[in-house]
């Protein structure tokens, strides 16, 4: 298997894409760190992971905290070595008017989708420099790059995400550490179950695969990025959105 | 155990990629020794693991030659 023993954080790995990804990076070897908000969720990562027969476990982290942050990587560091995989997949939408929408609204989405990955990048560089190897992949989103009326604040969060992996792909790339982001249109997640119903209809007829997409196959191309096989891409933003943007 | 200049010294050449001879006290990381800025953080990194210590970055930043490094763990370390 292509990552073995590599250990790999993956953040908001409770449900949703993030849940699909631990798998996949886990069934490919990896030692699977994936993050929840709170025990009771950290802890069901945890048995799932050991019920596959997969290496890893579910960890606490906010990553709207410095300070959870520092806990998180002094904890995986102690019990598992230097993540050398990270997949900055934790986000939230606070959806508004632009003309309607409270600064609260735009720093909540901010600090959590983008500041995140600023803070954990940084945090895990150090290692992945001295591995000479190191994988950074940041969900992003399909509204980053077309927009999304009533979502000024989440796309410029993932816009944002791809701009910071391209900055940093060029700076530590004569380190052999990528830094792509992939984008999702719209996944069968708790984040577009709240969408109305004549919204999702409308959408779908926006969408050439007539379907929204699974948690597993965003998935399967983090766990592309992240493998041997993926070691030349970098910088990019690969879209995976069943053909509704196209650029 | 040797001398703090000749631990500093030692880890330049090794991180830089240089003759330990060629590593002259005045001599700059950038300019003389050939260091791009990510070598810059990465020898900041290295000294602070073998003198065991954390190094801020704005500190960091104005450690630009070997005379530096070393005239920085000796106030700090010493
Ligand atoms: N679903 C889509 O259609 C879609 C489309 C494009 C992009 N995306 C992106 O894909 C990523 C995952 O989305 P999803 O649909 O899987 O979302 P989801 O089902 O709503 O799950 C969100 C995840 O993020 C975690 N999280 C939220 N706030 C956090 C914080 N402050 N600190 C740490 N973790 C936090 C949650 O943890 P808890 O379970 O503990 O709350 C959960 O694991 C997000 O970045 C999202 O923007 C999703």
């Amino acid at each position: 298997m292509s990552l073995e023993n590599k250990v790999a954080l993956v953040t908001g790995a409770s449900r949703g894409i993030g849940a699909a990804i631990a798998e996949q990076l886990a069934q490919a070897g990896a030692v699977v760190i994936g993050t929840a908000t709170s025990e009771s969720g950290a802890a069901a990562i945890g048995e799932r992971l050991s019920a596959a027969g997969y290496q890893g476990a579910g960890m606490v982290l906010d990553v709207t905290s410095p300070e959870s942050i520092d806990n998180l990587l002094q904890q995986v560091q102690e019990q598992y070595g230097v993540p050398v995989i990270l997949v900055n997949n934790a986000g939230i939408t606070q959806d508004n008017l632009l003309m309607r929408m409270s600064e609260e609204e735009w720093f909540n989405v901010v600090n959590t989708n983008l500041s995140s990955i600023y803070r954990l990048s940084k945090a895990v560089l150090r290692g992945m420099m001295k591995a000479r190897w190191g994988r950074i992949v940041n969900v992003g989103s399909v509204v980053g790059s077309m927009g999304n009326a009533g979502q000024a604040n989440y796309a410029a969060t993932k816009a944002g995400a791809a701009g910071f992996a391209r900055s940093l792909a060029a700076e530590v790339g004569s380190r052999g550490i990528t830094v792509n982001t992939v984008a999702p249109g719209f996944i069968d997640t708790d984040m577009t179950k709240i969408l109305p119903d004549d919204q999702k209809a409308d959408l779908l007829k926006r969408i050439p695969l007539g379907r929204l997409g699974k948690p597993e196959e965003i998935a399967a191309v983090v766990a592309f990025l992240a493998s041997g096989a993926g070691g030349y891409v970098s910088g990019e933003t690969i879209q995976v959105n069943g053909g509704m943007y196209m650029c | 155990m040797s001398s703090i200049e000749e631990r500093v010294k030692k880890i330049v050449a090794e991180q830089l990629g240089v003759k330990e001879d060629e590593v002259k006290a005045e001599a700059s990381f950038v300019e003389d020794l050939g260091a791009d800025s990510l070598d810059t953080v990465e020898l900041v990194m290295a000294l602070e693991e073998e003198f065991e210590t954390e190094i801020p970055d704005e500190e960091a930043e104005k450690i630009t030659t070997v005379q530096l490094a070393i005239d920085y763990i000796n106030a700090n370390l010493a």
